[in-house]
């Protein structure tokens, strides 16, 4: 780090940065009529909201059981069936497995479509289509982890050592080979990872999916908050917390001694 | 590493893996799938295959574009706050800045980590009741939940910041204030904005999830046109979400880029 970089030079240039998101703050201020005084006029909504969220309704707990078992095999099994669809695409993403550079840019175009529609417009759109029940929430899942994972898993194979794929084609081995004998060793660890990071960040969504009807836990959720069960959300929203934060500790653990 | 070297644990590990898969397979209930019928999946391709234009723009201030312009400012404006507000429980957990009271910088960690843990959707939830339906409850649950976000990865920065520069002013006789502006500051500012940059475009995906709750944007006519089954509609909508996070995703790139 330079002199050069502190804030006193080119001052000019932050002021004019500072202007333009000051332009930006208010600009979008006013789009979104947002009048920040709203928030203490509602003041007695909110206590009287929050004093019945800090009272858990917690003889409802045993009934939660079973959704959140439903929302944890929701995602497992979605997240399983992006892995398996993301394995082979990611490689036909990169230019190093198909030395098409057509083929690859198509993929990743399609990726990258994938991934730009967010999961509860794909969960509201899949329901629409293949109508209400879990069965939708394990196929939004499975699309999202697709997009996610194999966005991810091609990234990981365009920074492999290219030495074992150059051995294993001097050697004679076609392109099936190559993929399995030279690029998916070298990626097996952080595939392996990616696959917890998924899982992880499925189950944090998979709680809310049923909110459109896609299954799981959202769905007692909405009709709670519908019928102002304020006591009932808020031991919903507990139990969500503890699980989630349960995932993440086993997911960051494995992670960790994967790495 | 392939198949021969494989230890006893990892086989043990995926063996169980796909126990687990197989019985949540069997366990699910997909009876919800009978009412899926071919003509009626015709019928949804057909009507995504003709966007209906005329929405795009007639001027009401119910069109795409107005209301693309809503979620992209709820989107700014709730990352915005969240940076500002970010910023000084930042100060409070990086445990570099509070080497004699470690335990100051716990609270600040727990905050965050609360903020983090609620889904945005629920975040979006409690201000609707609060604030009332419309885009100022989606900033407002866009931006506590960024706050966390925002926070965790500013402390981790902060914590990971090269402390010989510090030192090094610090023996040429700096106070705090100087090191601050001297040093922290202009080490942090492009690491920040740079995460700032990539949380706005995180942050135009959910906020056009939120109008599914009520919380103004472009998911509330989305939720209608799905729920009414006008495909035509849904198909220019999907289209504008697609397009907006496309581009902002190249802009911000490129901002990002320059900024390393």
């Amino acid at each position: 780090m330079s002199l050069k970089e502190t804030v006193h030079f080119k001052w000019y240039k932050h002021l004019f940065v500072l202007i333009f998101l000051l332009v930006c703050f208010q600009g979008s201020a006013w789009i979104t009529e947002a009048e920040f005084s709203q928030l203490f006029q509602n003041s007695n909504q909110m206590v009287s909201f929050l004093s019945r969220f800090v009272h858990p309704d917690f003889s409802y707990l045993p009934k939660l059981f079973r959704p959140m078992m439903k929302t944890l095999q929701m995602s497992l099994l979605g997240t399983m069936i992006g892995l398996l669809f993301a394995v082979p695409v990611s490689f036909l993403a990169t230019t190093i497995v198909t030395e098409n550079r057509l083929i690859s840019t198509i993929s990743r175009f399609l990726l990258g479509l994938i991934r730009t529609i967010p999961t509860l417009l794909l969960a509201a759109l899949l329901v629409a289509i293949f109508g209400i029940g879990e069965a939708t929430g394990v196929l939004t899942i499975a699309v999202f982890t697709f997009g996610m994972v194999s966005q991810l898993m091609f990234q990981a194979i365009e920074t492999i050592d290219y030495g074992p794929i150059e051995a294993a084609s001097a050697v004679g081995a076609n392109k099936i080979q190559i993929a399995i004998w030279s690029i998916a060793p070298q990626i097996l660890s952080q595939f392996t990872s990616y696959a917890f990071y998924a899982f992880e960040v499925n189950v944090r969504s998979s709680t809310v999916l049923g909110y459109v009807g896609a299954g799981g836990i959202g769905v007692i959720l909405n009709s709670s908050m519908a019928l102002m069960n304020y006591e009932r959300v808020s031991i919903i929203i507990l139990t969500i917390l503890i699980t989630v934060a349960i995932v993440d500790k086993l997911s960051e653990q494995v992670r960790r001694s994967l790495a | 590493m392939m198949i021969r070297a494989m230890s006893k644990k990892t086989i043990i590990s995926l063996v169980l893996l796909i126990i687990l898969v197989f019985l949540s397979a069997i366990n699910l209930d997909y009876s919800g799938l009978k009412t899926l019928s071919p003509s009626m999946g015709m019928d949804v391709l057909r009507g995504l295959a003709k966007p209906k234009w005329d929405f795009f723009y007639d001027g009401s201030g119910e069109d795409l574009l107005s209301l693309l312009l809503l979620t992209i400012g709820i989107a700014c404006l709730g990352t915005m706050l969240a940076t500002i507000l970010a910023i000084p429980i930042t100060l409070i957990s990086s445990t570099n800045l509070w080497q004699s009271y470690p335990w100051v910088t716990k609270v600040g960690k727990f905050i965050c980590n609360v903020l983090r843990a609620f889904p945005e959707l629920i975040f979006a939830l409690i201000f609707v009741k609060l604030v009332g339906p419309g885009p100022f409850a989606g900033v407002m649950a866009i931006g506590v939940h960024q706050i966390g976000m925002l926070g965790k990865l500013f402390t981790e920065e902060m914590e990971s910041m090269d402390e010989k520069l510090i030192e090094e002013m610090q023996a040429v006789g700096a106070n705090f204030w100087q090191i601050i502006f001297y040093v922290r500051i202009p080490y942090l500012m492009p690491i920040y904005s740079s995460l700032a940059l990539n949380h706005f475009e995180i942050a135009v995906r959910s906020a056009a999830t939120l109008g599914l709750v009520g919380a103004g944007g472009i998911g509330a006519p989305l939720i209608f046109a799905i729920q009414t089954r006008s495909w035509d509609k849904v198909s220019i909508i999907l289209i504008g979400v697609v397009i907006t996070v496309f581009i902002l995703d190249q802009i911000t790139g490129i901002i990002r880029k320059k900024l390393r």
